[in-house]
């Protein structure tokens, strides 16, 4: 055997230990235990309230995210100005956070008795330990992970596209929503499908900032957590279904993200 | 009348020039890249805001630094044609054409655009996608985009550079009547001084920053204020029409009198260029024994020194130029009003289809 292919059987080697290692825990999931088990250990109410709280804590989320997210990513993205490379550090740190950072950083800002949670509260509006704390912790985590892509996005827009818009008569804002948001769509929303994944998969800040109360703020992980003790293949069941779901979602953003393959799907 | 006048620093170039289009004229701005042209464009339209600068549009300041007005683009009306078109890659064709049409109901905008389109031939392509369309189609497609919303004035960013050679001889014509037929002043960049001097009614000739001459492409030819414009306005243009001559040769009929002998092979209607140092003078009447095919009996109207050669400005049916040493000056007693014979090779006598 040559030296050359000694180290190409070394490569595939590697691959192979990587591909078995990150793989086999999500096969277990669902070999483990039988489809037929994990599709009636879904009919637990418990179960099924933590899917739909998860659902709708995370849409909650991405609107606000999108709402607030996308004018921000397209200033970021069109504009110079002094400071902007520390405001772009900013906005990603959470990236890089430990969610049990976030959480605490969240009550301490947020909860009863944060620097801004007491004025909040005296305003009749309580997040730490209710389901708005949930939507709250999931944007604080998920957010930039939108920013980034629709940032990417806008900034990959042709300058001249805009140039011609406004020629044309539009107004800046309307360049915006006629222009520059349909031409950065697909990044945008590889971008959402990144934050909708983390979203879901949100475990740390949640349980930090709005604790584990079900039906309020019991999210799909957080169920799966409190199930391990006592119901295993309800945590299994409802695993399965975050799997499949992140699968679709990163499914999804590649397809996004290779614009060929979306071009020539329309 | 659509007025320019701009000073500003953009990194270590300065540019500080002006150009004026009258109500219904083409101006061209000839110059190299980086002259600083298409900062110009940008100014007039709106896009760029130079430190210190006027644009002035008929009796209306669009731009004046001195007292703080800016319109914005969106109100100063231009039909811009930018170098690569920006056509919006997400809309189909016709969208494109009816964008700037916002005032319209949507019926009434799809009928506007198709109109536009079927006037530029492209009627079937209403509703392609930009990025399947050929380069001279989205010539065409921008063209009718920038026409649309009846513009006030014309601003055209090297409108022909990103097609090839074969589908630039039409786009070049059509492009030539739709300024013709617009009423608008328009603003013209070009890179190429023959597409100035068949697009441009005028031509500014534009170098790091600064217009160094501006006149009509003859004059500009005839008597070049500097080496540079005389280098770079390079060829003398004329226009004819052209058709099959003997022995495999092009014979062209020239606008306002005369025929010139070519190689190339062309017919219909062309512009004829010849460099200036292709052009031998001889007495007037001299019939040269020489190999040059072409003659044509002609007026002298300028003598310029450019360097160690002089450019002779020729009045014929159309301007032409020659350019010859100063000791040939003295050897023919070229002064204005002398009477020469011009004669130039079939070889040199290159022909562009309009």
């Amino acid at each position: 055997m040559s030296r050359g292919r000694g180290f190409a059987a070394l490569l595939f080697l590697a691959l192979a230990l990587v591909l078995a290692f990150l793989t086999l825990p999500i096969v277990a999931i669902f070999v483990r235990t039988s489809p037929g088990e994990l599709l009636s250990a879904l009919d637990d109410p418990g179960v099924v309230d933590a899917l739909w709280l998860s659902l709708r804590t995370t849409l909650t989320a991405l609107a606000i995210i999108v709402v607030v997210g996308t004018p921000a990513a397209y200033l970021l993205a069109t504009r110079t100005f002094r400071g902007k490379a520390v405001v772009t550090t900013l906005v990603e740190l959470p990236l890089v956070l430990p969610p049990a950072v976030a959480g605490v950083g969240l009550l301490a800002a947020l909860g009863p008795a944060g620097i801004v949670g007491g004025p909040i509260e005296d305003a009749g509006i309580r997040l730490a330990l209710e389901t708005a704390g949930v939507v709250v912790a999931l944007t604080f985590v998920a957010a930039p992970f939108f920013i980034r892509g629709a940032q990417v996005a806008f900034a990959s827009v042709d300058r001249t596209w805009l140039e011609a818009s406004r020629t044309l008569g539009a107004s800046e804002a309307r360049t915006f929503l006629r222009v520059a948001i349909p031409a950065a769509a697909p990044g945008m929303l590889a971008g959402l499908a990144l934050a909708w994944g983390r979203a879901v998969g949100e475990f740390g800040a949640t349980l930090i900032f709005a604790g584990s109360f079900r039906g309020r703020t019991q999210t799909a992980p957080l169920a799966i957590y409190e199930r391990l003790g006592t119901d295993f293949t309800a945590a299994l069941a409802l695993a399965a279904v975050l799997v499949v779901f992140s699968a679709a979602l990163l499914l999804t953003a590649k397809l996004l993200g290779n614009r060929e393959v979306v071009d020539a799907a329309r | 009348m659509l007025r320019v006048e701009a000073r500003t620093r953009l990194g270590d170039f300065e540019l500080d020039a002006a150009v004026e289009a009258p109500a219904g004229g083409c101006q061209a701005i000839a110059g190299p890249s980086g002259s600083g042209k298409s900062t110009l464009l940008r100014i007039a339209a709106g896009l760029l805001r130079p430190s210190q600068g006027r644009v002035v549009h008929g009796d209306e300041v669009w731009l004046d630094t001195a007292t703080g007005r800016n319109l914005a683009p969106e109100l100063r009306g231009c039909g811009y044609v930018f170098q690569d078109y920006a056509l919006f890659g997400h809309m189909q064709v016709w969208q494109n054409v009816a964008y700037g049409l916002r005032s319209l109901s949507r019926g009434e905008r799809r009928r506007r655009a198709d109109e536009l389109l079927e006037r530029f031939g492209i009627g079937g392509l209403a509703t392609a996608r930009p990025a399947t369309l050929s380069g001279g189609e989205r010539q065409r497609v921008a063209l009718a985009r920038a026409l649309a919303p009846a513009p006030r004035a014309l601003l055209l960013d090297e409108p022909l550079s990103a097609l090839d050679a074969r589908t630039r001889a039409s786009a070049s014509r059509e492009l030539s009547s739709v300024l013709r037929e617009a009423s608008v002043p328009a603003l013209l960049v070009t890179h190429d001084f023959t597409e100035a001097a068949v697009l441009g009614d005028r031509v500014a000739v534009i170098d790091g920053g600064r217009i160094v001459q501006e006149g009509t492409a003859g004059e500009l030819a005839a008597s070049p204020a500097s080496a540079f414009v005389a280098d770079f306005t390079g060829a003398v243009v004329m226009t004819g029409v052209a058709r099959e001559g003997a022995g495999g040769l092009t014979v062209v009929d020239l606008d306002g009198g005369g025929s010139a002998t070519s190689t190339d092979q062309r017919t219909g209607p062309v512009a004829l260029s010849v460099h200036p140092w292709e052009i031998a003078l001889e007495p007037a009447g001299a019939h040269a024994e020489g190999s040059a095919q072409n003659h044509l009996q002609a007026e002298v109207v300028t003598v310029t020194e450019v360097g160690n050669r002089v450019r002779v400005g020729l009045a014929a049916a159309q301007p032409l130029v020659a350019e010859v040493t100063r000791a040939a000056v003295g050897g023919l007693h070229l002064e204005p009003g002398v009477r020469v014979t011009v004669s130039w090779k079939a070889t040199a006598t290159r022909l562009v289809s309009l």
